[in-house]
């Protein structure tokens, strides 16, 4: 539903595709619940009329961004039963528990029910369609692009060898500076990427023909040989895959890479979708694993694209690895998993912060891995005041601007 | 889901938290509303919140007014079926077996050897896990607690359980639920649990409580401290948890931070009392450094 939202969101129909939606559920009620006009007071209505209020107000959540389907609906509408829909008190939390999933839903719900239970339910998603109208895409380089073309209508290379040569170069071209068509192309070649990721012991033992006795499997046998002594069988533990965090630099100085290290982070989550991370920072923190888990690349990057409200702005890494700490890696998330920083190390905030948190982030994770584009270039030196502060408490310290390096990466997140 | 056979023994919310009131856990309009749901639609609660903030008290304080038995499965990583569930008892059948031809019991013959594999296979060497337990403890409440820790076949199974408050032991037959249990779920957050099991659930985020919702709590629950000491460690507590911390402080933490200073027989927080007792409330060297660093007089100021 999220998802579908997300996509229908992007191509700024997002609020007409929800209404169009829900109309298939049931097409006789309350047409267009959105739209809403004289949607007041009708709390106390009749017993019909206030179930189509309620299921207006379910399908503005999902509008607004909600994992909200038929079987949340279904569950609200029972919880107001068991209450008195008469008292907003009982409607909040009924709809609160049964639709909202997740802590980061809490501030979307209230700000819709305090809009759609005062009748002003537009204002409550003008918040989501301003983020929508920031998911630019990525700045086209109509410059490159058009200097490449006039380059193709004067050359005489034959097409084919062009081809094989831009494939080779692409390589290990860098990625911010390719034309419209390389970047495609690029993407193509990413998503053929194959990641063999870490793995760690399990707990969970398997059987084996050697090792540590394995009680309950001897047991079994010796049932089933009527109590006889048999030979023991044996176990060894099990391997699981490690935990994979991605943290993406999504700022101004980032941004012609934004593209395809989102798309390698889509790879990785597609391969190991449980066991893979991703967040993108700037002057915020953004969560996009479950934006980045759908099939389809392209899809999956206009999803992320719009829960990223702070493309191409600022860089404020200390402060946004702290809210990453407090909020995710100390709970867990961090906790043995392979932590990837890909950044330039810009940093406008202080860089005490920014040194004590990729310190703390080092204590929690297996490994800190950082990726800095920039590294790739020619007579580049870690100077940027950021870098200096984070890199010793760094494990690895890695280019990554183009794919070689990002295979080469891939190659350190295996043995990190 | 509709669980007809479900009668919540409480008319409306309000009803619900008096009755946890009298148990000594306090709960908020929210939680309350959000029991009085789990027990009104049958369906599980999925608490999250900091650590410390009550999740698994609740499900304590839950039990107690049902009056039944508080099931607790405790999730780690690699937890599987059988020690969630039930489990045969592999060796006292062995030992069923050798005492069986001991006594010469096993002569031949068809109906001697199905009358011994049947006992093998029966109640008695059942070892019934958690869930099997709650389903079979009329009206039990059963904790599930720090799901995010399992690994996710084991939410699969869950879901499987949760929707039909049932399971199916192979030798034994389809065991059902008379009353289904009320399932109280619990996450830190360490991963995010699959949407499908938690749209079966009421979904709770449990925040910490209020300053004077803390006092009632710490003096309900220490009768022997002051008023007045409630109140100075509830305040400072609330500073604590607002002065961003590695670990802020849960009401475990000020309920441990009372009684280390009613142990030592203090009357009042101060800061020579605040210094020697911080241990009880802060557990990261960092976060003690920078307490004492901002000054405990500062966080005393009420």
């Amino acid at each position: 539903m999220r998802m579908a939202g997300g996509v229908g969101a992007a191509s700024d129909v997002g609020v007409n595709h929800a209404d169009g939606r829900a109309g298939g559920i049931d097409g006789a009620g309350r047409a267009g619940g959105v739209d809403g006009a004289g949607r007041a007071g009708g709390v106390d209505g009749a017993v019909r009329d206030a179930t189509g209020v309620f299921v207006g107000f379910a399908r503005t959540l999902a509008a607004a961004g909600l994992a909200v389907g038929p079987g949340r609906t279904a569950a609200f509408l029972a919880a107001i039963r068991a209450l008195d829909a008469a008292n907003p008190r009982d409607v909040y939390w009924a709809g609160r528990c049964t639709m909202a999933a997740e802590p980061d839903d809490l501030p979307v719900y209230d700000a819709v029910f305090a809009a759609y239970f005062s009748g002003r339910t537009r204002s409550a998603l003008r918040p989501r369609q301003r983020t929508l109208q920031t998911t630019v895409p990525l700045p086209a380089r109509d410059d490159e692009a058009a200097r490449d073309t006039d380059a193709g209508d004067q050359g005489e290379t034959p097409i084919v060898r062009a081809r094989a040569s831009v494939k080779e170069s692409l390589w290990r071209r860098d990625m911010a500076r390719l034309t419209a068509e390389e970047r495609a192309e690029l993407a193509a070649m990413i998503a053929l990427l194959r990641p063999g990721l870490p793995t760690r012991r399990s707990r969970r033992r398997r059987a084996w023909r050697q090792g540590a006795i394995d009680r309950r499997r001897t047991m079994r046998a010796m049932l089933v040989a009527g109590g006889e002594p048999g030979r023991p069988a044996h176990q060894r533990a099990g391997r699981r895959p490690r935990r994979v965090v991605l943290l993406i630099d999504v700022s101004g100085s980032m941004a012609p890479y934004a593209d395809p290290l989102l798309r390698f982070a889509h790879v990785l989550i597609r391969h190991r979708p449980r066991a893979t991370e991703a967040f993108t920072i700037g002057t915020r923190l953004s969560r996009v694993t479950r934006a980045l888990a759908q099939r389809d690349p392209d899809q999956a990057l206009q999803g992320a694209s719009a829960v990223i409200p702070d493309f191409s702005g600022g860089t404020r890494l200390g402060e946004v690895l702290k809210a990453f700490n407090d909020r995710w890696g100390q709970r867990g998330t961090a906790h043995g998993a392979v932590v990837v920083i890909f950044s330039d190390g810009w940093e406008r905030g202080s860089c005490d912060l920014l040194a004590e948190q990729v310190a703390r982030l080092q204590r929690l994770a297996r490994s800190v891995v950082w990726v800095n584009p920039h590294k790739g270039r020619d007579g580049y030196l870690p100077v940027q005041s950021g870098i200096v502060a984070a890199l010793p408490h760094v494990d690895h310290f890695v280019a990554g601007h183009s794919l070689a390096t990002l295979e080469e990466l891939l190659e350190v997140i295996r043995g990190a | 889901m509709g669980h007809s056979g479900v009668v919540s023994p409480f008319a409306d919310p309000d009803s619900l938290a008096r009755a946890l009131e009298a148990t000594g856990y306090l709960p908020d309009a929210g939680i309350a509303t959000v029991a009085y749901l789990a027990q009104a639609l049958g369906r599980p609660l999925f608490l999250e919140g900091e650590a410390g903030v009550g999740k698994t008290s609740l499900a304590a304080a839950l039990a107690e007014i049902r009056g039944s038995e508080l099931i607790r499965l405790q999730c780690y990583e690699g937890i599987d079926a059988s020690q969630a569930l039930y489990d045969w008892d592999f060796p006292r059948q062995v030992l069923h077996l050798r005492a069986v031809e001991a006594v010469g019991g096993l002569t031949g013959g068809d109906a001697d050897l199905a009358a011994v594999e049947q006992a093998l296979y029966s109640e008695r060497f059942l070892l019934a896990r958690p869930i099997l337990a709650a389903l079979r403890t009329p009206g039990a409440v059963l904790l599930i607690d720090e799901i995010d820790r399992a690994d996710d076949e084991f939410e699969a199974f869950l879901l499987e359980v949760l929707s039909e408050f049932a399971v199916t032991v192979p030798e034994l037959g389809r065991i059902a639920a008379a009353t289904p249990p009320l399932v109280v779920l619990t996450s830190n957050r360490t991963r995010e649990v699959h949407d499908a099991l938690k749209r079966r659930c009421l979904y709770h985020w449990v925040e910490h409580p209020s300053l004077e919702r803390e006092v009632a709590i710490l003096q309900r629950r220490l009768p022997e401290i002051t008023e007045a000491l409630a109140r100075e460690v509830a305040s400072a507590v609330g500073k604590l948890r607002e002065a961003d911390l590695l670990k802020p402080p849960g009401v475990s933490e000020s309920l441990d931070w009372a009684r280390a200073l009613s142990a030592l027989g203090a009357a009042h927080l101060d800061t020579r009392t605040a210094a020697l007792t911080l241990g009880a409330v802060l557990k990261y060297r960092e976060d003690t450094a920078r307490v004492e660093s901002a000054g405990l007089e500062k966080l005393l100021a009420l």
